[in-house]
């Protein structure tokens, strides 16, 4: 069951000189304990569409609801209620500079008629949650991006939220430390059941956590689908453009491009582009294919990934020996996408 | 020491307790209508802050009239508000001179110009911090009163300094209309008559008030800074 549905939503910006659609007829279905991303170009209208979901953004047609609340037709103080089961985090973080780590976790809680001790507690099992108990007292300018994401993480679930939308969370961070809010958020999503919002730019991101995704361009969302099948089989061309900043394979189009010596063919040799579509594909074709055909793999690219646990990737490599065109049609049969790139016999 | 100083402000010395008047006068009505000020100027700051189109109280109307209120009594020069607002000085304290008919035309001429310091201090705080408490379901209330205010207090502190001793050149000001005070005290001895070294002393003290004034403000945002 859909837990956040979004139904044809569109906001439109207007200044007196100017009238921005910033999100097109956008409908959408993120279920109860998926982690949902949403990736586009900056200007492509997901931070505005995420805050279509919590309403920090009317829509200006549409509606939104969540666990089957029409959140767009609520009075202030009813959205208010249900806001508190949407946690956020933000790209800069927005903690408050003038409260400690500790005050900053505690600002939900405090006049929702909890006790000091009672939030005292939940404070510092939230600290231990996110491993920062040892900053408690400090002011976030005393800490690291990071550390100050955990905080923002650990103020986001204080109400036991059901929801937790990531506007660009890890996008002013290090990779290193991306690496480790991605795992937290992870856990989170694992063991606390929470739903999970990931708006980005990066495909990495995307690919590391999500379930399934969305592609956002000029205010649509062009392609969704979940990012196994995205990723085998991109359909919109942003979409690959977006695919191929992870991945290496297509840096030998370039290289055919500046004529490098790595890409010279000999006589009887081919350039080939093998691809794992097919989620099931686990069997080490390229060995099999070496002994069964006889022919010689020179790999000068390789890229495979586990996603949803699945392998996803492929090889660039020379192909040479008698029946290479026999072992490219044995590697069609096996669902695997081969490309011959360039052919010396041809060329 | 005491023949040194009749030698140097032999005008001062004469008449000590009148001094001594003036300048508790002076901090009378910056005290008062400060205080006055202050809370007015900061109830209508957050107003408008919070009525601004994208506030958490969007409110165009109210936003509007509180705008432009402000405008037309930033436009008028205190000297002319103080003849203006004289009325309404008789009618609020009963009386049109003096410190306590001097507190109606201070409030009138401080309170827009505090509101504007106001707002300005508080579009400093960040409009994500703002979004973020937004987001976990804070009341506008909330929002005004544990992150506003809150967050603002270093900008704050920085305005009411400012204010303050603008204030302080405002109660002089109004001593030209007889409301007592230091600023009536250079105008009777010094200007009148020609007594120099009175100008000199009150404009010592002025500064020394100033200076107070000022560095408990910088205290005050270096202590609510992080």
């Amino acid at each position: 069951m859909a837990q956040i549905k979004l139904e044809k939503i569109s906001k439109t910006f207007r200044t007196k000189r100017h009238t921005v659609e910033a999100v097109k007829d956008v409908s959408l279905e993120i279920d109860k304990g998926e982690i949902y991303g949403i990736i586009g170009f900056s200007g492509a209208g997901k931070s505005t569409l995420v805050r279509c979901i919590n309403l920090l953004e009317r829509p200006t047609a549409g509606e939104v609801y969540f666990d089957d609340i029409k959140l767009t037709s609520l009075s202030a103080s009813s959205l208010r209620r249900q806001r508190k089961k949407i946690g956020m985090i933000f790209q800069q973080f927005n903690l408050l500079s003038s409260r400690t780590v500790e005050k900053n976790i505690s600002l939900p809680l405090e006049g929702g008629g909890r006790s000091r001790a009672e939030i005292d507690k939940k404070v510092s099992e939230l600290l231990e949650y996110v491993g920062l108990s040892d900053k408690a007292k400090a002011y976030p300018s005393q800490l690291s991006g990071g550390q100050k994401q955990r905080v923002a993480i650990a103020r986001a679930l204080a109400n036991d939220p059901e929801v937790l939308l990531c506007d660009e969370a890890t996008s002013a961070l290090d990779p290193q430390t991306t690496k480790s809010i991605l795992n937290l958020l992870v856990k989170l999503n694992r063991e606390l059941g929470i739903t999970i919002v990931v708006i980005t730019h990066e495909m990495a991101v995307i690919k590391k956590i999500c379930s399934r995704v969305a592609v956002m361009e000029h205010g649509e969302v062009v392609e969704e689908g979940d990012v196994f099948s995205v990723f085998a089989d991109p359909k919109q061309q942003i979409t690959r453009d977006f695919i191929n900043t992870t991945s290496n394979l297509s840096e030998v189009y370039e290289l055919i491009e500046q004529n490098s010596p790595v890409v010279q063919l000999k006589s009887g040799e081919k350039l080939v582009k093998l691809q794992y579509l097919k989620a099931e594909v686990s069997e080490p074709l390229i060995s099999a294919v070496t002994q069964k055909f006889g022919v010689i793999f020179n790999i000068l690219f390789s890229d495979v990934e586990i996603i949803n646990g699945c392998p996803l990737g492929g090889t660039v490599s020379i192909l040479s020996g008698e029946n290479s065109d026999e072992a490219i049609e044995y590697l069609k049969e096996k669902g695997i996408h081969a490309k011959v790139i360039k052919d010396a016999a041809i060329s | 020491m005491q023949q040194f100083l009749e030698n140097l402000i032999p005008n001062v010395m004469s008449k000590p307790d009148e001094l001594l008047e003036a300048i508790i006068d002076t901090l009378i009505m910056v005290g008062i209508a400060g205080a006055i000020s202050f809370v007015l100027g900061l109830i209508f700051g957050i107003i408008i802050t919070v009525t601004k189109r994208g506030g958490v109280l969007e409110n165009k109307i109210i936003y509007n009239i509180l705008d432009k209120a402000i405008n037309i009594f930033r436009a008028v020069p205190f000297i002319i508000l103080l003849t203006w607002v004289l009325p309404i000085s008789r009618a609020i304290v009963g009386s049109g001179i003096g410190v306590s008919g001097a507190m109606v035309p201070l409030v009138f001429g401080v309170v827009p110009f505090f509101a504007r310091q106001i707002e300005s201090a508080l579009a400093e705080v960040s409009s994500g911090v703002i979004e973020a408490a937004q987001a976990m379901g804070l009341s506008p209330l909330a929002i005004i009163f544990k992150v506003y205010l809150k967050e603002g207090i270093p900008t704050i502190a920085r305005a009411t300094t400012l204010t303050a001793i603008n204030l302080i050149g405002l109660t002089a000001m109004a001593g030209a209309v007889g409301a007592g005070g230091l600023g009536d005290f250079a105008i009777r001895y010094g200007h009148n008559r020609f007594q120099e070294d009175v100008t000199w002393v009150t404009v010592i003290i002025i500064v020394v008030i100033v200076t107070i004034v000022q560095l408990i403000g910088d205290l005050a945002v270096k202590k609510n800074t992080h």
